[in-house]
């Protein structure tokens, strides 16, 4: 399972990346491994404003579907609409071409609060 | 009469091998003040009673066929071809569920993918679903579906007022507890010049029924424009017949397509089961509800066809599905399929033609009787509106009690405004001849 | 096995059926309004009725087979019930015809809502929902309306058990109001510690399965219902699993507000390849103003003085004969359809009821629990049974899992169609590790149970010995197993012309 030090993670297995004064997020490895072959993400429009822990968007497999959720509060700044013709690329590339949106957050503070990459990898084992 | 197959060896050996003394004993969880109380049902019948009894039950009903119809209003008698019933009544089309199972269920399925693309083809849209239990509720989740297309930030419903009075009813059932607002603009019958005027940015859906209630086609040239300029979405409400004749609602701009499918091979069976028809752009499929066929392989590289984008319904998203559908109207849609198959490409075409000839020799006929008069200002398709002398209660009683003919809709019952005004409805099953003796009929009851 | 799609024969000018010549003068048509094209297909009448009877043959269905899918009460569908609906008294009635011409389809309703009424113990009943799903949609709206009409605005929520159909939260959804989810305990009974905690005066109601859809009989039912009650909350059945109660005991008397009930799973009449359902739903006392109308009621004479009149100067009529009439009640919830129900299948509802009379309901239920325990006493020796191996009623759930095997329910159900059975259903519910939920209903016989047992215990060994032979059944089918993630990522929803 990927879980790269470089990144926050949320409980709901969602992955953050600080980049400046925004930040990117997707889904996790073990997130998109759960769901097998995603068939499906729906993403919010730019200029959207969502709260912290706030579902934001859909990603869908097969059988199932999931709410994926703001890591910190803020705005959607930029989709990554080529998931829409090309979902599967999240199963490939989770981390990287795989990423959901991109966030400015209300207060880069909430940053600090997100799991660590060995908090989140000890959350995985406790739910398993 | 019972369809139990158990003899009592079969029962012995079964509780033997449960382990229990009697079937009583299996109910034990049932509180007992409550448990097995008598049924007051009448004593059962054999099969041959109940066909008695229920052959006589029949025959206190005046149906179509032993009376002359006049009646539409959203249910039509048309003809049904031998074969649909045929096919219809195999037991494994009949006696077969959802088909959650793909490898033994692609009888059902390709029906389905069939019929799917036939509406598409009528309606000139790019999907359809499964569909609905009828036009109303068609209606209806459309309205919902438009509200999750504009994310729930959109909260106004424009509705003409000529969309079937008891479609307006099903949805304000439908969103009462979703809190929106719904306009009704203007005097029924003023076009969409007063729906335009009502569209504004909070605008969700406008929906628009042609042929209306009124039975004229409506002009939407200009009015979808105005709808998408809004950022709203258009629903149009049809009849599927009146498609074999007249320009699909997809070429004229509409998002969503609707309506009742039971002209197409299904029997008015007093109002149902029918069939609602849905379809819609292609880029609105995951807003959409019910079940949706798609092609695919199976692993032998053989097209085949499955249940497909689950992942919107209920089973799977529960409480955020798009719609708590579960069932389509399965047999109804394969009804449709057959019946649009053996038309084929000219016969909708042509029982379209008739109905239209034929409604237009009647509206020409009425409209030269003294005292009576049709609304002919725009193009109509196989229903009008009469402006009769008297109440259309009277005149209905009239041709009932003394020529046995079942007359038109009264719409003052849903339009305050519309006194004396008979909706008439005549199909490819109305004959000159039927047509002349309503004309006849009609005269007299002036006379009368 | 594959057949072309109906578009891929034919040829072009070939035509089935064909429509007289108008015998009328030929209107105008309005050319500006015309369609340029109708791509239907060009197909000759046998070769309709070849390919629709060719795609009949793919599938499975009661006639051809046990269809042990549980929750879906897929009993035997009795032939004379179609008949007698296509009647042309009943198939050709006109929906808005005037009443008086149509007072027998009017008395099938009446009677049928009387009937539903006595087996269910309520104290009304509406024909109007179109299917399960429609009724509970009903349900929850009649039970939103009663606290609003009571002035009572602050109940925003549904309690739901974890163990409950999607319809549920789906339905309460629809209606704008929010789901509660409630824990089962290990039983498989409602968790009461936490049902209280979600009771109080926020709480519209519960909706609850009974016998749930784990096949169990709530053994806390009036405790539950007393726990509703005292919050002020209304109780809403969920009458998918009836058949287990018919004649057993009237959710009415159990303190049930509202109930839906499925004639196409309970009344026999046919599912059709997924509809038309019929979702009546029976209400208590307080709710009978809330029902979704039009509903049939039977007026006598004096309760129509125009009517008596006439009958006191010598018309016709009959003094001592009620009429049926449709009514809105006073406090509709509205319509959840254009016209009356589903009144085809009132017609095949009543068929059903009359034959089998009140004796021969408990029957019904006495015999698919019989069926479902003697079946989960054998199914129980080659798969576990979750939830103590209790006495089940009309359905029970297996996990479908062989120790030492990696084998999944998912296969154990394609391997049951080569052995001519269709699967129960899968993964439901959804606490349940790799459920197979099996439902016989009373129709099959101890002989069809003992082969379809005897084919899990052989699909068990073969879990064990052939593992691979399992994860890639089916094999004697039509078509094998569907790449469903190229469905979704395709998307082809329709035939277009090459």
């Amino acid at each position: 399972m990927n879980i790269p030090a470089d990144l926050r993670y949320t409980e709901h297995d969602e992955w953050v990346r600080v980049d400046g004064k925004e930040v990117v997020t997707g889904i996790t490895d073990f997130a998109q491994d759960q769901l097998s072959d995603i068939v499906y993400v729906e993403l919010p429009d730019v200029g959207d404003h969502f709260g912290q822990g706030e579902a934001y968007g859909v990603v869908e497999s097969v059988k199932a579907a999931s709410d994926v959720y703001m890591p910190v509060a803020g705005e959607v700044i930029e989709a990554n609409t080529e998931l829409e013709d090309a979902p599967e690329v999240v199963n490939q590339d989770p981390y990287g071409k795989g990423w959901f949106i991109r966030i400015q957050p209300d207060d880069p503070l909430q940053i600090g609060g997100l799991l660590d990459s060995d908090a989140y990898q000890a959350h995985i084992e406790a739910q398993r | 009469m019972s369809y139990i197959p158990h003899t009592d060896a079969d029962r012995e050996a079964m509780l033997r091998a449960i382990g229990v003394e009697s079937i009583e004993a299996l109910f034990d969880d049932v509180p007992e003040a409550v448990r097995f109380p008598e049924l007051a049902l009448p004593e059962p019948l054999t099969e041959m009673e109940t066909a008695e009894e229920l052959d006589e039950i029949a025959s206190y009903n005046l149906p179509a066929g032993e009376a002359a119809v006049f009646l539409g209003a959203g249910a039509y008698h048309h003809y049904i071809p031998s074969v649909v019933d045929h096919i219809l009544r195999r037991g494994e089309f009949l006696t077969a569920y959802t088909p959650y199972q793909p490898e033994v269920s692609q009888g059902t399925l390709q029906a389905i993918f069939e019929y799917q693309s036939m509406i598409c083809e009528l309606t000139g849209m790019e999907a359809a679903n499964a569909s609905h239990y009828d036009g109303a509720t068609a209606l209806a989740e459309a309205v919902i579906m438009a509200l999750n297309v504009g994310r729930g930030r959109r909260e106004r419903l424009v509705l003409s007022p000529a969309v079937h009075p008891q479609y307006r009813e099903v949805v304000r059932t439908y969103t009462q507890g979703m809190g929106l607002e719904i306009i009704e603009p203007g005097p029924s019958g003023d076009g969409t010049q007063s729906l335009v005027a009502a569209i504004d940015k909070d605008t969700a859906l406008v929906a628009v029924q042609t042929p209306n209630f009124f039975g004229q086609l409506e002009e939407l040239a200009g009015l979808a424009d105005a709808v998408h300029a809004a950022g709203a979405l258009l629903c149009v409400v049809t009849n599927p017949i009146s498609l074999g004749l007249f320009t699909p609602p997809g070429e004229l701009g509409a998002d969503i397509v609707v309506g009742e499918g039971q002209p197409l091979g299904i029997p008015l069976s007093y109002g149902g089961p029918y069939l609602g028809f849905f379809a819609t752009r292609k880029k609105h499929v995951r807003k959409t509800a019910g079940r949706i066929v798609g092609q695919t392989v199976d692993t032998q590289g053989r097209r085949a066809y499955v249940l497909t984008l689950s992942a919107r319904e209920q089973h799977i998203r529960r409480a955020k599905a798009t719609s708590n559908i579960c069932t389509n109207q399965g047999l109804m849609a394969l009804a449709a399929t057959v019946y649009l198959s053996l038309m084929g490409k000219r016969g909708l075409r042509e029982v379209a033609e008739l109905c239209y000839h034929r409604a237009h020799y009647a509206a020409g006929q009425i409209d030269e009787l003294e005292g009576y008069s049709v609304f002919q200002d725009r193009p109509f398709f196989n229903e009008f509106v009469v402006q009769c002398p008297q109440p259309v209660s009277r005149v209905n009683q009239y041709l009932m009690d003394y020529w046995g003919i079942i007359g038109g809709y009264d719409l003052e019952r849903d339009y305050s405004q519309r006194a004396n005004q008979m909706l008439v409805a005549v199909t490819e099953m109305n004959s000159r001849e039927e047509i002349d003796i309503l004309v006849t009929a009609l005269a007299e009851v002036q006379n009368d | 096995m594959t057949e072309p799609l109906i578009y891929e024969l034919g040829a072009p000018g070939r035509r089935a059926i064909r429509l007289p010549e108008p015998d009328v003068p030929r209107a105008d048509l309005p050319e500006a309004m015309l369609r340029k094209d109708l791509n239907l297909p060009e197909v000759s009448e046998l070769e309709v009725v070849r390919h629709f009877t060719r795609l009949s043959t793919l599938n499975h269905s009661i006639d051809r087979g046990f269809y042990p899918l549980g929750s879906c009460t897929m009993k035997y569908n009795p032939r004379v019930a179609e008949d007698l609906a296509r009647l042309p008294g009943f198939a050709r009635a006109h929906p808005l015809q005037d009443e008086e011409s149509a007072q027998g389809v009017l008395f099938v309703m009446h009677m049928l809502q009387e009937w539903l009424r006595e087996i269910g113990g309520f104290a009304g009943v509406s024909l109007q929902p179109a299917a399960g799903a429609h009724g509970e949609f009903a349900g929850i709206l009649m039970m939103r309306a009663y606290h609003l009409d009571q002035g009572d605005t602050k109940r925003t929520k549904i309690l739901i058990p974890d163990s409950a159909h999607g319809t549920n939260p789906a339905s309460t959804t629809m209606s704008g109001l929010d789901t509660v989810e409630i824990p089962s305990d290990g039983r498989g009974n409602l968790d009461l510690q936490a049902l209280r905690a979600a009771c109080d005066d926020t709480v519209v109601g519960l909706m609850i399965t009974n016998p749930n859809t784990l096949g169990l009989f709530e053994e806390h039912i009036q405790e539950v219902v007393e726990l509703i009650h005292g919050c002020g909350g209304l109780v809403y059945g969920d009458g998918a699993n009836m058949n287990a109660l018919l004649g057993v005991v009237r959710p009415g008397e159990l303190g049930f507000d509202v109930l839906h009930y499925n004639l196409h799973k309970t009344f026999g009449t046919p599912h059709g390849g997924g509809g038309p359902g019929s979702g009546p739903v029976g209400v208590a006392a307080r709710l009978v103003p809330f029902l979704p109308g039009p509903i049939a009621v039977a007026l006598m004479p004096e309760d129509e003085p125009d009517r008596s009149k006439a009958e006191d100067n010598g018309e016709e009529g009959d003094l001592e004969m009620p009429i049926y009439r449709l009514a809105m009640p006073a406090k509709s919830i509205g319509r959840m359809k254009a016209f009356h129900g589903h009144s085809g299948i009132f017609v095949r509802a009543y068929t059903y009821i009359r034959m089998y009379g009140s004796q021969g309901m408990r029957k019904i239920a006495e015999h698919s629990v019989l069926n479902a325990n003697y079946l989960q006493s054998r199914v129980g020796r080659t798969f576990p049974i979750p939830h103590d191996n209790r006495t089940c009623m009309h359905e029970f759930v297996a996990e479908g899992t062989v120790e030492g095997s990696q084998v999944r329910a998912l296969d154990i159900s394609k391997r049951l169609m080569d052995f001519g059975f269709h699967p129960p259903t899968n993964y439901f519910p959804l606490i349940v590790h790799e459920a197979l939920m099996i439902e016989p209903t009373e129709t099959e016989s101890k002989a069809t149970l003992d082969a379809f047992a005897e084919a899990l215990a052989t699909i068990a060994r073969e879990a064990l010995e052939d593992p691979e032979l399992v994860q890639t059944a089916p094999h004697s089918t039509p078509v094998t197993r569907l790449d469903e993630v190229k469905a979704v990522r395709e998307l082809v929803l329709r035939y277009t012309a090459p």
